[in-house]
């Protein structure tokens, strides 16, 4: 019997600059299914928080209901973490996030927590620019219910079973960029080198970031038929060019455009380098993002890499005004000002 | 890089490299299994059919296995092979049963074995099974050779020696003790099918130049010989101020022996600086641990001598110099030569071969350094019915190697006897079978420990120096055994990769602890080693490399710290990877 794994690591795993290894951003040990494409985002998103140097207390993840929603046990086992009521996840986070602006907040939701059961609660965390992460582990199937076709199931894919989806699909990336997502990325879970660099772009950006992966259910929903399985993802994947991020501290060497090259500067000054490759598209406009999603989804292409970025829409907490100061941290003396204070209030509403 | 050709018997050999790194190559995480297991008698009779002294090596084995040991390189010290081994020797029931049961049928060949050591045994216990009718010399009044004069009993006692000596001799050896063989020509001339010398390197080196040496010989002594004249009991004791010279095993035990038989000053000098010295780790501890300082970078000048009493030696104090090769050249640190008193001294300095009993016409060809000319997979010389073995073949090593040496020498001889073709040598016996039993569960405890190496306990320190017989180590308690035996990584369990299986779901690369597998677009070694998950620096471990998957990708996987944890199979959805034990025993005459 195993299902333990080993304490040791290779002994020259680097180190990164607060002095912790990967290791360090593990969590437990998958119980998912052997292969789920799940485990490779979990890895995704470990590689993309040591690079980062990312402190493991200033993350909190936040999860709902499903096999996606499962994962945040698997990575960053130091970090905060809440498993919702399923497709509450986005309420849960937004109440965290005004009540403590301070912390990383990395949702992770799944194709059904996000597009079946928590619609109602997605649009309105997205409509509200929520400065998050919030990632989608999309393979199409409900996984846990042994594979029934979820919302985001392609017209025409056929299940394990033989059945054919009847219903059009719910385009995840698209709605999104729809109600004003500030960053829409798209991936595959089999392509980590596509999707760490978008992963930790997603954790700069100030605003919901938004980034449908899409994920084999090895079990349920990776046979020939499905749009969902490696070998049709792997055919079908069309990438919009390759994304580096680069921080701050490091000196930007290229022009601003050059060719195909563009870059995009985030709000706490480090840049998005993307190298396109269709040419036809322009990441920081939402009309041509749309476009070229919609042009792929044409030729029965998935577009993949980073879709859309807008950097000058507030988040949430600068639409609000809201304190700059954790709650946590407001003493009583800030909170309950005094008479003086009250009438001086009182005073500007005359 | 091309595909690893994992049918290569070597391939999954050279990963269990305890196993590829020992000259008679034991299986040995198939007898560590077996002592965790509590299976004493089978991980004995394992390490018999491979390397015939067990219960001597469990005690005396320089172990090249350690080292080598893949724990060594993922956490700080190896599996303590050595001393599990011990464990099954000492627990086992009755084996004798086990081994083959003559009387055998006679095939009718008649062998000369000259010399009674662990080379020559071995050839013996391969051979005798097969019929042949072994004659064996020595000029000792009991078998063993090196392991009874040379290796003191405090490390090995008699019995055990003796037991296992006589688990061949007990075949139907007719031995010949008390007998030198003063002329090869004689034997050669006897009516032998073949011969086999197994005699040792037998000669210590002296310092016949040395000022003095002439004047203090009455107390000055060649380490082995004194060794073997301590062992045989012609010697009893020594003076109270003892030096010995050298920096080896040998003088390890020249300087504990000489605690135990009356030398209470005793101290090791040698030239080399401590962490240079030939002594294996764990012996220059012992010595230490028994109050017997080693002066590293000391130099011997002259025998000091009065009134033709020894009195002391001499010594110049030098440091280490190294050029850019790394080549050591010791220079005098300019500081006053020392004086070391003494009333004996023992010269551990090294030992040769010699042969003054082989005439040099026979057309038994010999090379510049006086050594015969022995070929290095056969161990036939250039008369052609008489191969070598042990040290004598090519100069001083230690028992395992004499044992290896022995079973190859075997082989030719059986194939000699046959008029086959010697060079023709048949494979070794492998075997590859899947280890799973279950989802998540393994014939082997996947599960890596973190325990580390256990010490062996030693008996108190004033009863062992009192009685130079008295076993200094008492070797693992069965509870520490199994916790030691956990330790093993089961290297021989091998990750076994079907690439017509594979879908490239990368979670094989995502839950391997040690980053072992990383799917990447293939180039040259060189460049390949570079772009793994982490680095494969170290080149000694070799990279498996499967064929071209749909994506364009291979698998890669640098096996040096494999932790064997079965992990990448559990976490794969189409048994691409599976793990499977690996046997692999060596070629054995007449199998």
């Amino acid at each position: 019997m195993s299902y333990i794994r080993p304490q040791f690591r290779h002994p020259n795993l680097p180190k990164n600059s607060l002095g912790y290894t990967s290791k360090d951003y593990e969590g437990g040990l998958s119980t998912l299914c052997a292969g789920c494409g799940h485990d490779s985002i979990s890895a995704a998103i470990v590689q993309a928080c040591f690079e980062m140097s990312i402190e493991p207390h200033r993350l909190a993840k936040m999860s709902g209901i499903g096999c996606s929603s499962k994962t945040p046990a698997y990575f960053l086992g130091n970090s905060h973490g809440f498993n919702s009521v399923h497709g509450r996840m986005p309420s849960v986070a937004t109440g965290a996030n005004l009540a403590n602006r301070d912390l990383i907040y990395f949702g992770v939701s799944g194709d059904g927590d996000t597009a079946s059961i928590g619609m109602g609660q997605f649009v309105h965390a997205v409509r509200r620019n929520l400065n998050m992460v919030y990632i989608v582990m999309n393979n199409g199937c409900y996984g846990l219910t042994k594979g029934q076709d979820s919302a985001t199931a392609d017209e025409g894919s056929k299940s394990k079973a033989g059945s054919v989806n009847p219903f059009q699909a719910i385009d995840l990336a698209s709605l999104a960029m729809e109600l004003g997502a500030t960053y829409v990325a798209q991936s595959f879970s089999g392509d980590k080198k596509q999707l760490t660099p978008l992963i930790k772009a997603a954790m700069h950006h100030q605003g919901f970031a938004f980034i449908n992966v899409i994920s084999p259910c090895v079990t349920f929903n990776n046979n020939v038929g499905s749009t969902k399985s490696y070998d049709y993802v792997r055919e079908h994947v069309e990438a919009t060019g390759t994304v580096d991020f680069v921080p701050m501290a490091e000196e930007i060497k290229a022009s601003y455009t050059e060719g195909n090259k563009a870059l995009v500067k985030m709000h706490d000054g480090s840049y998005l380098e993307l190298h396109k490759l269709a040419t036809d598209w322009n990441p920081q406009d939402r009309i041509s993002a749309s476009m070229a999603l919609q042009q792929a989804r044409a030729k029965g292409e998935i577009l993949t890499g980073l879709l859309y970025v807008n950097t000058d829409y507030h988040e949430l907490h600068e639409t609000l005004g809201t304190t700059l100061t954790p709650l946590n941290e407001l003493t009583e003396k800030d909170l309950c000002p005094g008479a003086e204070a009250l009438s001086d209030i009182n005073a500007g509403l005359r | 890089m091309k595909v690893t050709d994992i049918k290569d018997p070597e391939y999954f050999h050279k990963v269990v490299d305890c196993q590829y790194a020992c000259p008679a190559h034991t299986p040995v995480p198939e007898y560590i299994r077996l002592i965790a297991a509590g299976r004493y008698t089978e991980a004995y009779m394992i390490n018999w059919e491979s390397n015939v002294f067990p219960g001597v090596l469990g005690r005396t084995c320089d172990r090249p296995c350690e080292p080598a040991c893949r724990r060594g390189r993922v956490e700080e010290e190896p599996v303590a092979i050595c001393r599990l081994k011990r464990v099954a020797a000492d627990n086992k029931d009755e084996v004798k049963h086990l081994m083959p049961q003559g009387p055998f049928t006679p095939n009718g060949k008649k062998i000369a074995l000259i010399g009674g050591g662990p080379a020559s045994l071995t050839v013996a216990r391969d051979l005798a099974p097969l019929g042949y009718e072994l004659h064996l010399f020595c000029e000792q009044k009991l078998g063993g050779g090196m392991m009874r004069s040379q290796i003191p009993s405090f490390r090995l006692p008699d019995t055990v020696l003796n037991e296992e000596v006589n688990y061949i001799l007990d075949m139907g050896i007719h031995t010949h003790f008390n007998k030198f063989v003063g002329s090869l020509k004689e034997v050669v001339d006897g009516g032998y099918d073949a011969i086999f010398v197994g005699t040792g390197a037998p000669r210590g080196r002296d310092l016949p130049n040395l000022p003095g040496r002439k004047e203090g010989a009455a107390n000055i002594h060649i380490g082995i010989e004194w060794l073997a004249s301590v062992a045989f009991e012609h010697t009893s004791k020594i003076g109270k101020k003892v030096i010995v010279l050298g920096g080896g095993n040998t003088a390890m035990d020249c300087c504990r022996t000489s605690r135990r038989v009356g030398g209470e000053d005793v101290k090791v000098l040698v030239r080399s600086p401590f962490a240079e010295m030939k002594a294996s780790p764990w012996e220059k501890e012992d010595a230490q641990h028994e109050d017997i300082p080693i002066l590293d970078n000391h130099v011997p000048l002259s025998f000091v001598v009065e009134d033709g009493k020894l009195k002391g030696m001499m010594f110049e104090k030098v440091h280490p110099v190294y050029d850019e090769n790394g080549k050591r050249q010791l220079l005098p640190t300019g500081e006053a030569d020392v004086f070391i008193e003494a009333d004996d001294v023992l010269l551990a300095i090294g030992q040769e071969n010699s042969f003054p009993w082989i005439e040099r016409d026979l057309g038994l060809e010999f090379d510049k350094w006086n050594m015969p000319v022995v070929d290095e997979t056969t161990f036939q010389s250039t008369l052609k019915n008489v191969f070598f073995g042990g040290d004598s073949a090519f100069g001083p090593k230690n028992v395992i190697t004499a044992v290896a040496h022995g079973h190859h020498a075997a082989v030719s001889i059986d194939l000699f006897c046959h008029e086959k073709n010697i060079m023709e040598r048949p494979n070794p016996m492998t075997n590859l079978v899947s280890a799973k039993m279950g989802i998540h569960e393994w014939s082997y405890d996947s599960p890596v420990t973190i325990d580390l190496r256990f010490i062996v306990p030693q008996a108190d320190k004033k009863l062992t120096l009192a009685d130079r017989k008295k076993e200094v180590e008492l070797g693992f308690d069965l509870e520490t055994a199994f916790k030691e035996a956990q330790r093993c990584l089961n290297c021989d369990v091998q990750t076994v990769f079907t690439e017509s299986r594979c879908i490239e779901c990368d979670a094989c690369m995502d839950v391997s602890p040690t980053n072992c597998i990383t799917f990447t677009p293939n180039e040259e070694e060189d460049a390949l080693r570079q772009h793994l998950l982490m680095p494969a620096l170290n080149k000694t471990q070799d990279l498996y490399v499967s064929m071209d998957l749909p994506t364009g990708r291979v698998m890669v996987k640098d096996e040096d710290v494999c932790l064997h944890c079965g992990l990448c199979a559990e976490r794969c959805p189409t048994s691409a990877w599976d793990m499977q034990k690996f046997l692999y025993n060596t070629t054995k005459a007449g199998k």
